[in-house]
């Protein structure tokens, strides 16, 4: 069994997101608890504004928690920039035992799924969760310098300006992590880094069909099933190759990065990807509709793709993953 | 008139080295440097075989404007060198005929580097 | 359902959109196009000041290179670049875009490995290839011309 169910499933208690001018000038706008028009957030390089935006997100999560940072056993936090700098210095101030993740866009599952686990048997009781990316700090290191005047496919992505963060302890209201199942690395021979929805489809597929194989559930049973920035040509894979293998998701189907911008207005080609666009679509618009009573059930599938600029030019093919995690607004029902 | 018969030269003969590039890109996944080095290659083949120097007469700066015409500057340059100096000029004439783009470029990009700064891109 | 890769690959290549060709090809021709024009306008205005030909030659190159510098550093260049692609990328422009484009963003990294080094991480190629050629193309030329 791939599935890992959680005998006492972890709360979120306290969840943030923190965006930039396109997120926020996106139709999720409403959701988000913070943006900053100039993308910089006070910070006078892209970097720094990453890692501010970070720290900005996990100290509104505690806020709305109601806990200080000392009551964390421990921050899961993850980024896009070399070395996963961003994080380093976003959670620098919390002085907490500190988890750096790269699982690129998935980064955001990864966390949760690490923290559910280890509050779900005991080891911590409240751990904090982050995830980020900032167009600007992904564009210098993955492609062109912001400033070189260039064409992009219509399959690419765009990396969103944003930051989520949860705080997930042992005891609370919910909504809870109830079932997590960690992705495998799933590679299709996908080369090309402006098709990244295609090379992380896959993955998405991989673990869907898993969780529904092993629960004997169907797409029917959740509100919502929501993939990490799979964007349009992702998406219409998913949704494709899930048909074929007999599981019909059409009507509760979306994915982040479809959602974060407005197809229609906003030129983003295929849609929003990085670590912060499923981050704050979950930490920001997904939680709230759970507050309101909108949705009580869903599953939430980060797909990262895990590649680097070398590994590109090399020529190598993209391995992609997808972790899930099924978010409910109740302990125990089915 | 003649003005007017040389800048529709230029503008017909530029646009459609640019159209025929843009060919490339949308077909292949070339990056954007690839197609600049292929250019300026091109540009300096054509140029020693002798097939650019009519087309530049011909179009003027609607030859001598795209990356082609900047690897035609090198093979000009290059030959000219050796026309006067021997061997050596293989080795100064190319960057001798290019100098004032590339130092341009290097001079212009480096002071506005230090006034301006980049802003995320929509 | 098992799928090879590839067949995943043709799957994903023939489904995925292609780029809108004959519109990208006339912007490309129009931009492309005027920039050429412009440059010929400006050869025969300094002509018109009476400035020698050889010298003209290098001015106007010197002049579009100043202006894409320019527009690079002011944040239009990459806006018409978009809608532009090949009409900006292959005039000199492209080359000007690709040596001041880095160092823009990378000046955070100091004056010297930010805004110095950097300089050539696109356009250095195009330096490289080009001297590479020429030196080539002068050797054959010399050997020919000795032989003959």
């Amino acid at each position: 069994m791939s599935l890992k169910i959680l005998k006492s499933p972890p709360s979120v208690i306290g969840y943030a997101a923190v965006v930039g001018r396109r997120e926020h000038e996106g139709p999720l706008s409403d959701d988000f608890d913070l943006h900053d028009m100039t993308e910089k957030f006070g910070t006078d390089t892209w970097e720094k504004a990453e890692s501010e935006m970070q720290r900005l997100a996990m100290n509104l999560a505690m806020a709305k928690a109601k806990i200080n940072g000392g009551d964390l056993d421990a921050i899961f936090a993850g980024d896009l920039m070399n070395q996963c700098v961003g994080s380093s210095y976003g959670a620098e101030c919390f002085g907490r035992p500190f988890f750096g993740l790269y699982g690129a866009c998935s980064t955001f599952a990864e966390g949760s799924i690490l923290s559910s686990l280890l509050i779900g048997n005991g080891t911590f009781s409240k751990c904090g969760v982050i995830a980020s990316s900032h167009f600007c700090t992904a564009e210098r290191q993955f492609r062109y310098p912001l400033e070189y005047g260039g064409q992009r496919a219509p399959t690419a992505q765009r990396t969103a300006t944003a930051a989520g963060a949860f705080v997930l302890a042992e005891k609370g209201e919910g909504p809870f992590v109830r079932e997590v199942l960690p992705g495998t690395i799933v590679d299709m021979g996908i080369t090309d880094i402006n098709n990244m929805g295609a090379a992380m489809a896959p993955a998405a597929y991989d673990t869907l069909k898993k969780y529904f194989e092993e629960t004997g559930k169907a797409p029917d049973d959740f509100d919502l099933i929501l993939t990490g920035d799979l964007g349009k040509e992702g998406h219409a894979i998913v949704s494709d190759f899930m048909k074929s293998a007999g599981y019909n998701m059409n009507g509760v189907y979306n994915d982040c990065g479809l959602m974060l911008y407005n197809a229609q207005i906003q030129d983003m080609h295929a849609g929003g990807s990085g670590c912060g666009c499923s981050a704050s679509v979950i930490a920001g618009h997904i939680m709230k509709r759970f507050e309101k009573g909108y949705i009580h059930d869903i599953l939430y599938v980060a797909t990262g793709a895990l590649m680097s600029p070398a590994s590109i030019q090399q020529g190598r093919s993209i391995p992609g993953i997808a972790h899930l995690v099924r978010i409910c607004d109740s302990r125990s029902k089915e | 008139m003649t003005l007017f018969w040389d800048l529709f030269k230029a503008f017909l003969v530029g646009g459609a080295i640019c159209a025929l590039v843009q060919i490339i890109i949308d077909k292949t996944a070339l990056t954007p440097a690839r197609i600049l080095v292929c250019l300026v290659t091109l540009g300096v083949i054509l140029g020693a075989v002798g097939i650019y120097k009519p087309f530049i007469d011909f179009a003027g700066c609607g030859a001598s404007t795209p990356l082609t015409g900047f690897g035609y500057t090198l093979a000009a340059g290059v030959k000219k060198a050796v026309d006067e100096k021997g061997l050596i000029g293989a080795f100064t004439g190319g960057l001798t005929g290019s100098a004032g783009g590339i130092t341009a470029a290097v001079f212009f990009g480096y002071f506005f580097a230090l006034i301006f700064r980049s802003k995320p891109r929509d | 359902m098992k799928i090879t890769k590839q067949t995943y690959k043709k799957y994903v290549k023939m489904r995925a959109p292609s780029s809108p060709l004959g519109k990208d090809m006339a912007w490309a021709f129009l931009t492309g196009g005027l920039i050429c024009a412009f440059a010929e306008v400006l050869y025969h205005f300094y002509l018109y000041l009476k400035i020698e030909e050889d010298t003209v030659k290098i001015l106007v190159p010197i002049t579009l290179v100043f202006l894409a510098s320019l527009a690079t550093g002011i944040g239009i260049f990459d806006d018409l670049a978009k809608i532009a692609g090949a009409g900006t990328l292959v005039p000199i422009t492209g080359f000007s875009n690709a040596v001041i484009a880095p160092p823009l963003d990378d000046k955070s990294e100091g004056l010297v490995m930010g805004v110095g080094a950097k300089m050539f991480t696109i356009a250095g190629p195009v330096i490289v290839y080009g001297t590479i050629s020429s030196v080539i193309y002068g050797v054959i030329y010399w050997l020919v011309g000795v032989i003959t």
